[in-house]
């Protein structure tokens, strides 16, 4: 039907000649994308099978889902009397005590909103929790809720935050010592909001380079047709590619609503264990709002089957196949580890797709 | 797997294949079509309606539940004769209303002529039930001479729409969220009884199916599981509207599993040609063209992307859920 501007990402003729030059440069890279919806692209295109074998993808730890502990569903689960309101992707997690979705089935009043407003909206009827999973993309829109929320004296609302920040993440997989990544595809979304500035370590410390895309075909081949140059020439930087919505710069209203309610703590990744200074938590201005202080939830804990290996698969240090579960008994129906129960998770993204 | 039933069952995907499967140990089934031949050419069928909200673009409860009811005897090559249509009414319901889902009923049956002769009323307690719940029954005779089976699928055959795709279920969410998109976009709720007996007058017709829930992807992977055969469909002929592709886009979710309620996929044998051009007489039939073909080596359904990569269409685990970021 009629053309749109995401047609000319999605160009045949512009994506052929970009994987043309990626083959004739025929160099060996080992990537990461951080960012899941870049997983569920990679996959719904199908490029991994129009790369050559030499561009190893490896899908990072930039699924909200996936790095979420269980117990945070289980503190869900423990909340009496009162409405949850989710994003759709936490329904089907299984925490513990089972999923939201089963919750629901015993009588747990669980909401699917697409939008935090949406649940502020319901608080006006009943006690609403909004569970607020995902990283700087969603924090902004929450934080507008909370402030909301505070300037009309809605008192029946509260956030339960596991909000998380994707650069100290990245930091951490490097400062592990054990990867062997040579260059990022930056999240686009998350990038939007901070801008390109707190990548600067990864070429500055790490001599590691990375390019901030889209979620088009054009897009991506794009970003690593332009980190293999930067392996070649051996000059790492950190590059928009993404400049119909990102600024180094970022979005300062939306950084401000951000520092306004929230502040940074320690905090815990499925998969990747405690990382530095990772984590949003609530200002104490608006402990009201703080359903973990509110209800007086558990800190987060980690209680994953051992067998489970999407720490490793977080990490980029196996793909989704070699873990002993994938496709066994770990499947999207029946998922036993995080990455499997996002449609952004990597494991389900190569069960879908690969 | 859970002891209780989840929404997810009740999706079209593989939960709720699972759920069939219980069924199947305890009735003896001849199959597990939405309508059934039982003898004599007259083909039965049911179905119950849910659907929120009640009133939505392009239709209401009443209409879909006519025409849902018309489009699986379609379906078969039937041609629908008489329905039933059961009310389950949650007390505090507007009669208003009631009189207007029963008024957009019959003037579905008068378009097509199937003569609705009976029903039942309930009424449950406030709170028991989400405002009205509809249960139909519908009767249609086979025509002689038709037969469409999966059985007579083989490679080459082609695979035609008669429009675009995902505009029912956009347009349900869209007015359930009031995500304020896509604003003109209405349900394609439509029955589609005239325009597939003047596809099987023109022949060449062996199987067809609508793509209610699940979508287009979860039909053809039911077609893949009973044939064997492997299908490609090609992302640039697939007609879907730029607004539903951008909703879709914006919620994460792929138009190939959104339901329609107005769509019919029929498998054809050889160039399509003749076929479209009839189907494009029909006022349900504008945007009708050939989305792909039956393949002989290959496993599963995919999709030939614009860039030329082939990217497979599994059947969902239930619904897909909206994405986070």
């Amino acid at each position: 039907m009629s053309s749109t501007i995401i047609d000319r990402f999605r160009d045949p003729r512009l994506a052929q000649r970009i994987l043309d030059r990626i083959k004739g440069y025929g160099v060996e890279i080992k990537l990461m994308e951080v960012c899941g919806t870049h997983t569920m692209a990679i996959g719904r295109f199908g490029l991994r099978k129009l790369l050559p074998p030499e561009i190893d993808l490896l899908s990072g730890p930039g699924c909200p889902v996936c790095v979420t502990p269980t117990s945070v569903i289980d503190s869900v689960l423990s909340l009496k009397g009162v409405r949850v309101a989710t994003f759709g992707d936490l329904l089907r997690v299984p925490g513990r005590g089972g999923t939201l979705e089963m919750a629901r089935g015993r009588g747990l009043d669980v909401r699917v909103v697409y939008s935090p407003f949406d649940a502020l909206k319901m608080a006006r009827e009943k006690e609403t929790v909004f569970i607020g999973v995902g990283f700087e993309t969603t924090a902004p829109g929450v934080a507008a809720t909370i402030i909301t929320a505070r300037e009309e004296g809605i008192k029946n609302f509260s956030v339960l935050s596991a909000f998380k920040l994707i650069p100290p993440a990245i930091d951490a997989l490097l400062a592990s010592g054990k990867s062997r990544i040579e260059g990022f595809i930056l999240p686009g979304h998350v990038s939007t909001i901070i801008g390109s500035r707190p990548y600067q370590f990864l070429p500055e410390r790490y001599r590691i380079g990375g390019v901030i895309a889209g979620f088009e075909p054009v897009d991506i081949l794009e970003a690593i047709r332009d980190l293999i140059d930067q392996k070649m020439s051996n000059r790492p930087r950190i590059k928009i590619g993404y400049r119909r919505s990102v600024r180094p710069e970022g979005n300062e209203r939306a950084k401000e609503l951000m520092n306004r309610v929230f502040t940074v703590e320690d905090s815990l990744w499925r998969g990747l264990g405690w990382i530095k200074r990772s984590g949003l938590t609530l200002r104490d201005e608006y402990a009201q709002f703080d359903a973990s202080r509110r209800y007086q939830l558990l800190p987060p804990s980690i209680d994953d089957d051992p067998n489970c290996r999407c720490g490793d698969v977080l990490r980029g240090l196996i793909k989704p196949p070699s873990c002993p579960l994938f496709g066994r008994s770990c499947t999207p129906d029946h998922p036993i580890g995080p990455c499997m129960v996002s449609s952004e998770g990597s494991c389900a993204a190569y069960y879908h797709y690969e | 797997m859970s002891d209780r039933i989840t929404l997810g069952h009740g999706s079209g995907g593989r939960l709720m294949h699972q759920l069939l499967d219980e069924f199947k140990k305890v009735f003896d089934l001849p199959g597990l079509e939405d309508a059934h031949e039982i003898e004599d050419r007259i083909a039965l069928t049911a179905d119950s309606f849910v659907v929120k909200p009640i009133f939505f673009p392009g239709g209401d409860i009443g209409r879909l539940a006519v025409t849902g009811t018309i489009n699986d005897l379609a379906m078969k090559g039937a041609i629908p004769r008489y329905l039933m249509i059961t009310y389950i009414i949650e007390e505090g319901f507007p009669i208003d209303d009631l009189v207007k889902i029963s008024e957009s009923a019959q003037k579905i049956a008068d378009e097509v002529g199937i003569k609705i002769v009976g029903g039942d009323t309930k009424v449950v307690e406030k709170g028991k039930g989400d405002g009205i719940y509809i249960t139909t029954f519908g009767v249609g005779i086979i025509p002689d001479g038709i037969s469409l089976s999966t059985d007579r699928i083989e490679p080459g055959d082609r695979i035609v729409i008669n429009g675009p795709i995902g505009d029912h279920g956009v347009a349900i969410i869209n007015a359930r969220e009031g995500f304020g998109l896509a604003t003109d976009l209405k349900s394609d709720c439509a029955p589609l009884s005239q325009l597939v007996q003047e596809m099987l007058k023109v022949g060449g017709v062996k199987f067809m199916r609508d793509p209610t829930r699940g979508g287009v992807a979860t039909i053809l992977n039911e077609v893949y599981q009973e044939t064997g055969y492997g299908i490609i469909i090609v992302e640039e002929e697939l007609p879907i509207r730029p607004e539903v592709r951008g909703a879709c886009e914006l919620l994460g979710i792929d138009p190939l599993y959104v339901a329609n309620e107005g769509k019919v996929i029929a498998f054809t044998k050889g160039d399509p040609g003749d076929i479209i051009r009839v189907m494009r007489q029909n006022r349900y039939g504008g945007g009708s063209c050939c989305i792909g073909r039956v393949e002989e080596d290959l496993d599963g359904v995919y999709l030939k992307t614009r860039i030329g990569s082939l990217r497979p269409l599994i059947m969902l685990s239930a619904d897909p859920l909206p994405r986070i970021c």
